[in-house]
């Protein structure tokens, strides 16, 4: 007897409601020729929400409140009686005796698990016959009291239709909510690391080894958390060495795109342009590191001096290359938002297309680059995979490009992808570098926009 | 008078004048570098793209085939205990999984390819011959030849990257006749594992499927009803605001954040089953609704006013006009969007990382709440082993993710060109 069971029953039942309560309505439009205020179909969907939304609301409140009290049926029971008092073991029983008794475990290591084993069996189903019972008796009372109001003159219209914008009102503010459970999950444990890490050691520290040791006597056993190195790197590398490829491009494509190609050429390189923006980042980071940073490697051993397999270059190219269209989708809107006046005055004037982009289209366009650059700024920052892939993981404090840095976003996939417990520093320092990345482009977002918005009023 | 007026000089300009016909070059000669600058642009974009894609198609091809060496077997000799007629029966899958075809393998391969001739035979050779046996049940009673994968070592050496003692024995078993190169089905229908040879792709195709029927249950509904209140009902007010900001901002959002989240919110607080497709479909359903709000409110504001004022005229309610005529006007727009969100959700790597959908599966997943691995996870698994066999396998299971996301997109502009109206 799963939820999803019940689910379905419930969901069965307010379809019979819809389809006996709109039967029910379709016979108000008898013989004395009044018509009923509302189409059945509305006096259907009034008894079918009445059936299903309670009953389906209990069921979520169900799921979370059933496992407790199941938890705490098997723990008062007398079998429970010899569990050991430590946590971790006691746990363990427990989790065995609760796949025992869900059948996915066939046989138990421990022998308490096998005898406690019924006892969650018997917990388990007769929550679920508990919650079978209640949400059906829910629905059940729901779709009678909503059935005994139908009439011909019941408003069943009104009343769906404002269930319906409840629910729209419902859908919208999950966005909301999403962004509030963003910061607030990131603040809860960058709080928690802050209260085991100094703010100011975190921020200005320039020494980054997370590693803590298993034993206090062991070497480094502290571990470090000072992130500059990361945030330095996570700037070389998204904001420095990938900018210096993309913006030249994608500017110059974008002016060569509006000013000079012919429509044809134009309706076929734009598309491919963007399939650039399109490619999976993972697909660019085994680029990366399968072709480019060999390649690269190489570059640096004929030039004569040591260059790392991971260096910032490999990573800053390649990402620099998957940044290029969205430099110049954005120089391409600001370009083409320039008024054809002041273009045309320039030519009439006698410049060269040249001499007026460069002299007249780009200042003017300047702002909306700028706010495109920005854009491009945060994606790159925020961008895992190429860096997790083509990028080292030690933490230098050079601007080298032939050596190897590591940015945040790789230093959170590699401290959240070992088995440790959730409360060490080292797991809830990745929270709190996300919580860092999360601002930033939050804030280069906000400036970005602002930005673009400005400079589109002066001209409108 | 001002002092400052000084007279035009009235006398035209010289355009034959040596100093001006340079002058003029050298502008037209900018004029010219700066176009082929453009142009240089442009070409070295798309050549990054060519380069790319051919690199992964060169590399991966060799994906999809395999090396196959002859290798005659007899199970009447390997005494297998195994009839035609349980096969047939209900219990043929439990039947088969006692045969030890391993050993068989083995040594049939030791007794035709010399001591240690086992090695040069894939490990999923044992799977092939479990497949040809369920297929055929008449091989239980008669020797037969069959076709089985080479280990990654020759398959290597047959495709031109072994080391020199794989390439000569490959040598050797080619002039006997003993090889042959046959498509790869292992590859398509197998799951992750730990011999490049033995390999699948399906496992994870599996798991993105699944993953991505979560995301788009979760987020088309919530996303087009977001985008209908925003667009038809909203009032302007600081609420409204608040909304579209963070719409906004989460569609800027770097993915790894989503990927925080879900690991914070679905699996420590909520703690649902790590690793499982309905915790990965519910952490891109949140980083793909925003896309899909939208585009739908893009194809929403497109429906024109009129057919709204229509509706509303011959006596339809708000919420009528907005279900019975915007909505399906708006349609096309609003799947367009949709499916390029997903593609997007679709190649997204970082939050499924940030989840636990990184570990070894050796089997596809049963269902949403299994553990399960994605198709670009997959890639980068695979694109951290060292052995030469698994670089082919990595770009052709690259190959596989371009396609699905070519196939979504072609889609996308399909509908867009097809039901697409303009007003």
């Amino acid at each position: 007897m799963s939820l999803s069971f019940i689910v379905l029953l419930v969901l069965g039942l307010g379809f019979v409601g819809w389809l006996s309560a709109k039967a029910r309505a379709a016979a108000f439009a008898g013989p004395d020729r009044r018509r009923p205020h509302s189409l059945p179909g509305y006096h259907g969907w009034y008894v079918a929400l009445w059936a299903v939304i309670p009953a389906l609301l209990f069921l979520a409140f169900w799921a979370f409140l059933s496992e407790r009290m199941i938890a705490d049926t098997v723990l008062s029971s007398p079998q429970a009686a010899a569990l050991p008092n430590v946590d971790m073991q006691r746990a363990a029983i427990l989790a065995e005796a609760r796949g025992l008794a869900a059948g996915d475990v066939a046989s138990a290591r421990h022998a308490s698990a096998s005898a406690l084993a019924p006892v969650y069996a018997g917990a388990i189903s007769f929550y679920n016959w508990l919650g079978l019972g209640i949400a059906l008796l829910i629905a059940f009372a729901g779709g009678a009291w909503s059935w005994s109001r139908l009439s011909p003159a019941f408003r069943a219209r009104t009343r769906v239709e404002r269930m319906v914008m409840a629910l729209l009102l419902t859908a919208s503010l999950i966005a909301i909510l999403t962004t509030l459970g963003i910061f607030l999950s990131l603040l809860f444990e960058t709080v928690r690391f802050f209260s085991q890490v100094s703010p100011v050691e975190f921020l200005t520290g320039t020494s980054w080894s997370p590693q803590t040791a298993i034993r206090p006597d062991q070497a480094g056993s502290s571990g470090a958390f000072g992130a500059v190195p990361l945030f330095w790197g996570t700037i070389f590398i998204g904001a420095i060495i990938a900018m210096i490829v993309a913006i030249p491009l994608g500017l110059m494509s974008a002016i060569y795109l509006t000013q000079y190609a012919r429509p044809k050429v134009r309706a076929w390189m734009k598309p491919i342009l963007e399939i650039l923006a399109g490619v999976p980042t993972v697909v660019y980071g085994y680029f990366a590191a399968l072709t480019v940073a060999p390649a690269i490697r190489d570059l640096g051993l004929t030039l004569g001096f040591h260059a790392s397999t991971e260096s910032a270059l490999a990573a800053g190219l390649v990402m620099g290359v998957m940044i290029i269209p969205f430099v110049s989708s954005m120089a391409d809107d600001s370009i083409a938002a320039v008024p054809q006046a002041m273009r045309d005055g320039s030519l009439a004037m006698g410049a060269t297309r040249s001499e007026t982009i460069k002299r007249v289209l780009v200042p003017a366009a300047l702002p909306g680059v700028v706010g495109g650059v920005l854009l491009a700024v945060s994606r790159a920052i925020g961008e895992t995979m190429i860096v997790v892939m083509a990028a080292g993981l030690a933490a230098n404090l050079t601007a080298n490009p032939f050596a190897s840095v590591t940015t945040v976003t790789t230093q959170i996939v590699q401290l959240l992808t070992g088995d440790q417990e959730f409360d060490s520093p080292k797991t809830l320092a990745a929270f709190a570098l996300g919580m860092v990345l999360f601002l930033v482009t939050l804030a280069l977002n906000v400036v970005a926009l602002r930005v673009v918005k400005k400079y589109r009023e002066a001209y409108e | 008078m001002s002092e400052a007026f000084t007279p035009v000089d009235p006398t035209p300009t010289n355009w034959r004048d040596p100093a001006m016909q340079k002058r003029i070059r050298r502008r037209y000669a900018a004029e010219r570098r700066f176009r082929l600058i453009g142009l240089g642009a442009v070409s070295l974009s798309a050549g990054f793209l060519a380069f790319l894609l051919v690199t992964m198609v060169a590399n991966g091809l060799g994906g999809f085939s395999r090396t196959e060496l002859r290798l005659e077997v007899d199970l009447r000799q390997a005494a297998v205990a195994l009839s035609a007629a349980q096969l047939a029966g209900p219990n043929a899958e439990a039947a088969l999984a006692e045969v030890d075809f391993e050993g068989i393998v083995r040594a049939a391969a030791d007794a035709q390819y010399g001591r240690r001739g086992a090695r040069i035979f894939s490990p999923a050779a044992r799977l092939v011959l479990r497949d040809a046996v369920r297929a055929d049940p008449g091989l239980l009673a008669r020797p037969a030849t069959l076709w089985l994968p080479a280990d990654s070592a020759i398959d290597q050496a047959a495709k031109g990257h072994g080391t020199p003692e794989a390439t000569a024995r490959y040598r050797q078993i080619e002039q006997a006749g003993r090889a042959r190169t046959g498509f790869n089905t292992t590859f398509l229908t197998g799951a992750d594992a730990t011999d490049p040879t033995s390999v699948g792709i399906w496992g994870a195709v599996k798991g993105s499927l699944l993953t991505m029927i979560v995301t788009l249950l979760i987020a088309f509904p919530i996303g087009v009803l977001t985008a209908v209140y925003l667009e038809e009902y909203a009032r302007r007010n600081r609420w409204t605001d608040m909304i579209e900001v963070s719409i906004n901002n989460l569609a800027a959002v770097p993915s790894i954040i989503f990927g925080l989240l879900g690991l914070a919110f679905f699996l420590q607080f909520m703690h649902l089953p790590r690793s499982a497709p309905i915790v990965g479909g519910l952490t891109l359903a949140l980083m793909t609704m925003p896309v899909i709000v939208i585009a739908g409110r893009n194809a929403i504001k497109s429906v024109p006013p009129s057919i709204r004022d229509a509706a509303l005229g011959i006596g339809a309610s708000r919420i009528q006009v907005v279900f019975h005529h915007v909505i399906p006007l708006a349609l096309p727009g609003i799947l367009t969007g949709t499916i390029i969100g997903m593609s997007r959700a679709f190649g997204e790597t970082a939050p499924a990382l940030m989840i636990g959908m990184r570990a070894f599966f050796a089997s596809p997943p049963g269902g949403f709440d299994e553990p399960a691995t994605l198709l670009p996870v997959q890639i980068f698994l695979w694109s951290d082993e060292v052995s030469r066999g698994f670089v082919e396998k990595t770009s052709a299971a690259i190959i596989i993710l371009l396609a699905f996301l070519l196939a979504m997109n072609g889609l996308a502009i399909y509908l867009r060109n097809r039901f697409e109206k303009r007003w």
